[in-house]
């Protein structure tokens, strides 16, 4: 036997370096209030149980932050702890923060990703304490007026109206609903934050993929849609459901 | 002030230099002064398809380091006076590229030139993204079939949003669709993607088709742009793309196939 790490040609590697995404359940804090954030969670955690247990969550600490200056992270990692999560990361501190978490042994995740829809992990009433996204960013149109073409991604925190193209391996996301007055080829996700009512329009489907809320489908479930007659995308009792205009 | 070209793809194999080599050579030819630029570091092609590769002596890795001035690696053509080479290194990688370093080189090209060619490498990675970063028009070639449709359609993206242009919030880079390797017949039996078909993908304004040939394979073994080869369909089509690049109304060519007259049955046509 070679002990050559190098040797990969004739045996499996011991070990592999490799990256992968995740759905991990994100805790984002509004109000600073230990009690209630302890309240709130217990609440949750009670509606799933077991689907709870030994989750893996990251907090967000983003907008609270914004409204309040001393954090006791031990303390919140305690409660967290105590409903039975397991802390993988922090986002959205400060530097202090960071510097707190990585010596308890807390990774801190970059914020960056805050334009990637979090999935929730089930249909639960949305909570007050959970809400995402601050009331002026909500309900913004966004209007574009080019070709998406393939490897953009296109968010708005509204609807989303394309008066071009959509091209094979692009993806236009929104929490409201989306219009395309042209081909769509990429991807389409609307409703993305949880809005079951919101729909997808578009004068051409040839979709890789279309999603409302979580439930999509694939290209090769489109097979009986005719191309180039403009079709209506929407949810009815959790089925998506297609619909020439 | 000069205006930039970038030929670029995406896809590797689709044509770039030849079109560089020839789209320069054109324009050279009708008098404008006109440099193109090797950006594919590390597998330098140009100068061959040029002929002027036993001329190398520095190039632009050189001048970005400041190890040789401009006028020193620049490579005069030996058949038209207007136009200069500016070879890649072929001892280097794209990561000897800066992005200050092509900047400059390129300033100081637009004192005196007219055009400047960037010949693209394939890929989206460093050096794909600095041969289009300070363009202000593209020319995206494309092959007839759906892997170069789909890769051109990703470079048209990072055109429209990470050149300077997109990051000054000026004009956008004006993008051109070259379908190249072209052949009528083998779409009429279905086995390419029609002229409609990658329009409708790309909706890309047209600025010509160049046919499938032998001449181009000829052309560049023997080292000259395929447009001074002004027998072969693939020289009267790059002949035809300077001219409309240029403001001139020519009709396209070669996107149908022709009827084999008695000159061609006899001689055999590619």
């Amino acid at each position: 036997m070679s002990s050559n790490p190098q040797n990969t040609t004739t045996q499996r590697p011991v070990l592999e370096l490799k990256s992968s995404s995740f759905t991990v359940p994100l805790l984002v804090l509004n109000k600073y209030d230990l009690h209630l954030i302890s309240d709130q969670l217990a609440f949750k955690v009670q509606q799933a149980p077991e689907f709870f247990k030994n989750s893996p969550l990251i907090i967000d600490l983003d907008s609270l932050v914004k409204s309040t200056k001393e954090i006791d992270l031990k303390a919140l990692f305690g409660i967290v702890r105590n409903h039975n999560f397991i802390l993988v990361g922090i986002r959205g501190g400060k530097p202090e923060h960071n510097i707190i978490a990585n010596e308890l042994g807390i990774p801190v995740q970059s914020a960056t990703q805050t334009n990637r829809p979090t999935p929730k992990p089930q249909k639960i009433e949305p909570a007050p304490v959970i809400d995402q996204q601050s009331d002026n960013e909500k309900n913004q149109t966004k209007i574009i007026t080019h070709p998406v073409r393939s490897g953009q991604r296109v968010y708005a925190h509204g609807d989303l109206i394309v008066l071009s193209q959509v091209s094979a391996g692009s993806e236009i996301m929104a929490e409201g609903n989306i219009h395309i007055y042209g081909t769509l080829r990429g991807r389409a996700l609307a409703g993305v934050q949880g809005n079951n009512n919101s729909r997808i329009f578009c004068s051409d489907l040839q979709a890789e993929l279309v999603s409302i809320d979580g439930i999509y489908k694939i290209s090769d479930d489109l097979n009986d849609i005719s191309t180039g007659k403009p079709v209506q995308l929407f949810l009815n009792e959790q089925n998506l459901v297609i619909e020439y205009l | 002030m000069a205006r930039i070209i970038v030929v670029t793809s995406g896809k590797g194999g689709v044509g770039k230099t030849t079109t560089s080599a020839a789209i320069a050579m054109g324009l050279a030819k009708r008098g404008h002064k006109t440099a193109v630029i090797d950006f594919d570091v590390g597998l330098r092609n140009l100068d061959l398809i040029m002929g002027c590769e036993r001329r190398v002596v520095y190039d632009f890795i050189n001048v970005i380091n400041e190890e040789a001035s401009l006028n020193q690696a620049l490579i005069k053509d030996k058949r038209c006076n207007q136009l200069y080479v500016l070879p890649a290194s072929q001892t280097r990688d794209k990561d000897a590229l800066t992005l200050e370093g092509v900047g400059q080189v390129l300033d100081e090209l637009s004192k005196t030139f007219k055009y400047i060619v960037c010949d693209s490498p394939a890929g989206i990675e460093k050096g794909a993204h600095l041969a289009m970063y300070y363009a202000d028009d593209a020319f995206v070639v494309t092959n007839p079939e759906v892997a170069s449709v789909r890769d051109s359609d990703r470079m048209l993206g990072i055109l429209s949003s990470k050149s300077r242009r997109a990051e000054q919030n000026k004009d956008p880079i004006k993008e051109y669709l070259l379908l190249s390797r072209y052949s009528p017949k083998r779409v009429n039996l279905g086995e390419m993607l029609s002229v409609d078909d990658v329009q409708e993908i790309l909706s890309l304004h047209l600025l010509g088709v160049i046919p499938e040939s032998q001449s181009v394979l000829n052309a560049s073994n023997a080292g000259t742009p395929v447009i001074l080869d002004e027998q072969s369909d693939a020289g009267r089509a790059y002949s035809d793309i300077v001219a409309r690049y240029l403001g001139e109304d020519v009709p396209h060519r070669f996107i149908y196939e022709e009827k084999k007259g008695i000159l061609s049955k006899l001689f055999g046509s590619k």
